[in-house]
């Protein structure tokens, strides 16, 4: 029997091809939900292990990235979006790829569990399993809810972030789950309006691709519609102060503005063809880091806003009074 | 290989040979991964004078 090897040549794959395999800018988002899961909540953690958790979680996040790219190679290579990634590019081998992400997984996992805390550990592993295996080898290629079953993987690191803390699970943790679950659809159904013809040609069965841009616009509202007050609840059910509420609110009501223009877009009511996607997609993004930074920003002043607030309406409230 | 080569003895060099750009790229990456299990023995060194003897004690 003759056995072919196929001859390898030596790899010129550079330390930044690596770096770009771990998709730094989804990582920088993880890391900071987590961090704000991981500040708000109770009890203390020295910084260090605080650091630690954060650093397992990044590179956790890194190596989902990595697999994921390793995986879909395939399609990355016919999205304009997604060409030059460094697997399709040929700098770097699909084996390089496995090999990284496998090594960085295994390694963020285990340092998290020896340092920090064996729950946070276990959801960490499931968090990359989920978006590798439910997500990018299953859900992505099958379905147009890929991204909204798949965006659970992306809800995950605050709950992570607070267990590193607590060692355990409570509602708070959940409600920024849902937040990051149910904006994710209207963020990458937003920018997939203006990219279907790259995600049909790769075969990616996206929304817009299965359903057409008028369903996914109707989605779009629909699922904003939910998001917005979802967003505010964090302020409702007394987790948050009267600073995050008047920020969940405002940002939530130009959140719908928009995806009622996106909607108002799709009946040819725009000059610009997609100018209300694109602005809904990159406003979603601000939505998100605001709504999380004004948590963050209520909690290290020590609910400063709400004693404010709480003098004014104190002091009208008692000149009524008497 | 040159005659006077061949007659010295010296033989000539088998094997994957590297470009300058492959080499280049391998010494970084080397480099990197240094750093990487630096940081590494780092971190599990500063943990342990945080956490003290029940370096392994933690939340489940």
């Amino acid at each position: 029997m003759t056995v072919t090897v196929a001859r390898v040549e030596p790899s010129i794959a550079g330390v930044g091809d690596y770096i770009e395999l771990m998709k730094p800018r989804v990582m920088s988002l993880v890391v900071f939900t987590a961090l704000v899961g991981l500040l708000i909540a109770p009890g203390h953690v020295h910084p260090v292990i605080g650091l630690t958790a954060l650093l397992c979680i990044a590179v956790g996040a890194g190596a989902a990235g990595a697999l994921n790219m390793w995986y879909d190679a395939d399609i990355d290579a016919r999205m304009a979006r997604t060409a030059a990634r460094p697997i399709p590019a040929g700098r770097l081998a699909p084996g390089e790829a496995l090999a990284f992400g496998l090594t960085l997984a295994t390694g963020a996992v285990v340092v998290l569990g020896l340092l920090v805390s064996v729950f946070a550990a276990v959801l960490l592993a499931l968090t990359i399993a989920f978006y590798v295996v439910i997500y990018t080898m299953w859900l992505k290629r099958t379905t147009p809810q890929n991204i909204v079953i798949g965006g659970a993987a992306g809800a995950l690191p605050p709950i992570i972030g607070w267990t590193a803390v607590t060692g355990s699970f409570a509602v708070e943790p959940l409600l920024l789950f849902l937040i990051i679950f149910f904006w994710t659809p209207p963020h990458f159904w937003a920018l997939s309006l203006y990219r279907t013809e790259d995600y049909a040609r790769a075969g990616i069965p996206m929304l817009p691709v299965v359903a057409g841009p008028s369903e996914t616009r109707r989605q779009i509202l629909l699922y904003t519609l939910f998001l917005a007050p979802l967003g505010a609840a964090p302020w409702i059910l007394g987790y948050a102060g009267p600073s995050y509420g008047i920020t969940a609110l405002v940002t939530g009501a130009v959140m719908i503005a928009l995806a009622f223009r996106v909607r108002a877009e799709g009946r040819g009511q725009m000059a610009n063809k997609h100018l209300a996607s694109k602005q809904m997609f990159a406003f979603s993004i601000l939505y998100l880091f605001l709504l999380f930074a004004m948590l963050l920003v209520d909690r290290m002043s020590g609910g400063l806003f709400g004693q404010i607030f709480g003098q004014i309406f104190g002091d009208v409230s008692s000149h009524f009074a008497a | 290989m040159t005659m006077s080569d061949a007659m010295n003895g010296k033989k000539p060099p088998t094997g994957i040979r590297l470009t300058e750009q492959q080499q280049r790229a391998r010494r970084a990456r080397s480099i990197a991964i240094a750093v990487s299990l630096g940081v590494l023995v780092v971190l599990f060194y500063i943990v342990t004078l945080v956490k003290g003897p029940g370096v392994l004690e933690r939340p489940l």
